[in-house]
């Protein structure tokens, strides 16, 4: 019994030291995964490339439970590291209750909105950017019928949906959206056999250009869509390569852009909201080599005067969440 | 007559499973180049270590007491219920509504009320498997763990449309008002003087975990109904000869099981998050199908089992958190450990008994 309490304390004060030597930031990814093409590996991408330019270190943990996300708060504030960076809107709750606790860390919390001195909370208008692609798709659109394919039924994924009918509807009032949810569980964002096999319904629908907010399952969805001949549209991160000449672009939501600035900023980051949108470029979508034969002179000019629209306030995209209604069908 | 000691039965069988398991995760954390030992530092530390980690170990045990002897209960009577999951997700819906909608004067008559409450939804989702088994012949297996997914889709529905308050993000119900937060191990110790870390979930709910092992024990070995219980599971065809009602006790197991199963929210729901969330049971309905093999079915195999999965759990995270060991071996660390104590059993029970019987035949 002494051997092992004196092996225990041996090793606590060797985690002690350990904490207090670094000042390192730390970086939380949600349940969806660290890899996932999406929307947890751009916080990744960013987090990397912070580490290239300083060469500095970061602690991260990929969560497997509720549980443990007030834990590895708990934990990573404990062992000094700072700033602690999370993904997800799911940790909305647990930080209100933890970041009053550590006064000296400071927490930047993704997709979500906490009101506490030490908090800075980055929040995303994906609807613009949806409204981007849901024009881009209903242009480049031959039949006019185009599809949605959401990850998991919530507030969140309509306000994709939203965006994106709008988008449509700008260029094309006739056109046809169908709109699929892939689940109503966490294993939605994680499901690419499903995404695929909702595209295929999609296909035999009409649609000739789906848009997939799906994190990990879009994977599916742009595969089989690469496969049937018919375009996509990725999310979050830049897919246009994973099949090049297929994905007509991307919904660029700049979670990366977000984690770099925060572990740059360090220890000094500025607190409060940040919304990051179309005006500030947080939100985009993507052209690059892989789909700049897909993308005429027409269609980007089109894009581009929405985007300076929505800059200077001349369009308002509805936000689903605002009022948990949409417009459109 | 039995064919080894009751003591090589549940101590040797166990312990030599969890040896071949440890064995095996130390060869994979050898291959990809971590030191076994230190990982096994970690976990033991981070989950016995520090007052915190005992919180956490103890937290994920008292869910899987809950799940393992509902798992049990059922198993007495030779059902096998899947639906552990579906059950506890459904309880967790009704403590939620009590907590919600009535207001309650103390965090005891919130207790009272949400395990209430728990069990009822929980029974109440159990039933309807129970009833197709015993009256229609639905294998019990097969419509259990539909019900999982029917549950799922049920409380993903009321979070999403119903229970959601307006301008939430996240598909959860509202914070449930104070009287109803129950109060924590460190509550519940500062008075007699002992230092329990403040932030760890583990709550009052281990004292009810522990009641409900006590109770099982009682209502199976103790009691006429229990008696019925475990003739039906031992053979069909002989309690019936007895004058024993299989379709009633069969559904009268299946009521208990389900309800301890949803009994569990008390600890996930109401102790630990104090808002009901789509995935708050976390697999635990799962686990307590391998607590209840690992501990034989019995109340106090299904304690020390759902410490030893709390353990694993907690200590996972820890590794998680301090080494550069991924995630998914982490699962399959933990996964070896179910698949030696619950699945393979046989593979150590038969040799072990073996042995036993040729040491006794050279007995004179």
């Amino acid at each position: 019994m002494t051997f092992m309490k004196s092996l225990l304390s041996a090793a606590a004060a060797t985690a002690l030291c350990a904490g207090a030597a670094l000042a390192e930031p730390a970086l939380i990814f949600d349940l969806g995964g660290k890899f996932d093409k999406s929307f947890n590996e751009a916080a990744f991408t960013g987090a990397e490339r912070w580490v290239e330019e300083t060469g500095g270190s970061f602690r991260e943990i990929e969560l497997k439970s509720e549980a443990q996300r007030e834990q590895a708060l708990r934990r990573f504030a404990e062992n000094g590291n700072n700033p602690i960076v999370m993904t997800g809107f799911a940790f909305g709750n647990v930080l209100s209750e933890v970041a009053p606790d550590y006064p000296d860390t400071k927490f930047t919390l993704i997709d979500m909105v906490v009101d506490a001195p030490n908090v800075r909370s980055v929040v995303f208008n994906e609807h613009e950017g949806s409204y981007l692609v849901g024009m881009m798709a209903a242009k480049a659109s031959k039949s006019g019928t185009v599809g949605f394919i959401g990850g998991m039924d919530i507030p969140l994924i309509r306000k994709f949906a939203c965006g994106y009918v709008q988008g449509v509807k700008a260029v094309n009032p006739d056109a046809t959206v169908i709109q699929n949810m892939t689940g109503t569980t966490p294993a939605a964002w994680n499901d690419p056999v499903k995404g695929s096999e909702l595209t295929k319904a999609q296909i035999s629908q009409g649609a000739d250009v789906v848009y997939a907010a799906a994190g990990g399952t879009g994977v599916g969805v742009l595969q089989t869509a690469a496969d049937e001949g018919i375009l996509s549209i990725g999310v979050d991160s830049n897919q246009n390569y994973m099949h090049p000449g297929k994905v007509l672009t991307s919904m660029l939501k700049r979670v990366d852009n977000a984690v770099y600035d925060a572990m740059t900023a360090g220890t000094d980051i500025e607190t409060g909201i940040y919304v990051m949108g179309v005006a500030n470029g947080g939100i985009d979508y993507a052209l690059d080599e892989f789909n700049a034969p897909l993308v005429d002179d027409d269609m980007a000019a089109l894009v581009d005067g929405a985007k300076a629209e929505i800059s200077n306030g001349t369009i308002t995209v509805h936000d689903y969440m605002s009022d948990n209604t949409c417009p459109v069908e | 007559m039995q064919k080894m000691p009751q003591w090589a039965d549940v101590i040797l069988v166990p312990l030599i499973s969890l040896i071949l398991a440890g064995a095996l995760s130390a060869l994979v954390i050898l291959a990809i180049g971590e030191s076994p030992y230190e990982a096994v530092k970690i976990m033991v530390q981070g989950a016995f270590g520090t007052t915190n980690g005992w919180g956490y170990t103890l937290y994920y045990a008292t869910s899987f007491i809950f799940t393992g002897l509902a798992v049990a209960v059922a198993f007495h009577a030779a059902m096998f219920n899947i639906g552990g999951e579906g059950q506890a997700m459904i309880g967790g819906l009704g403590a939620a509504l009590v907590c919600l909608f009535v207001p309650f004067p103390h965090w005891t008559f919130a207790l009272l009320g949400g395990f209430g409450a728990a069990m009822l939804f929980g029974a109440a989702w159990a039933f309807i498997p129970a009833y197709l088994q015993a009256k229609r012949g639905s294998h019990i297996v097969i419509t259990t763990i539909m019900f999982n997914f029917i549950a799922a889709a049920v409380l993903n529905y009321l979070l999403v449309n119903v229970l959601r308050p307006t301008g939430g993000m996240d598909p959860a119900t509202a914070k449930f008002p104070e009287p109803t937060h129950l109060p924590t191990l460190h509550d519940m110790l500062l008075p007699l003087g002992i230092q329990f870390s403040k932030s760890a979930p583990a709550n009052v709910s281990l004292i009810m975990a522990l009641l409900a092992c006590v109770f099982v024990w009682l209502l199976i070995w103790r009691t006429r109904l229990g008696y019925e219980i475990r003739a039906l599971g031992h053979s069909e065809s002989g309690a019936i000869y007895a004058g024993i009602s299989a379709p009633k006790v069969a559904i009268i197991s299946m009521l208990i099981s389900g309800a301890l199963a949803g009994g569990m929210a008390i600890n996930n729901v109401m102790g630990e998050a104090e808002r009901l969330v789509m995935n708050s049971v976390e697999g635990a309905g799962f686990i307590g199908i391998a607590v209840a093999l690992m501990g034989r079915n019995h109340p106090f195999g299904v304690l020390l089992a759902a410490i030893l999965f709390g353990f694993l759990y907690q200590g996972g995270a820890e590794l998680a958190l301090w080494t550069s060991i991924p995630s998914e071996l982490i699962v399959v660390i933990q996964a070896l450990v179910i698949l030696f104590t619950g699945a393979l059993d046989n593979m150590v029970r038969m040799p072990l008994e073996r042995l036993f019987l040729s040491l006794r035949r050279t007995e004179p």
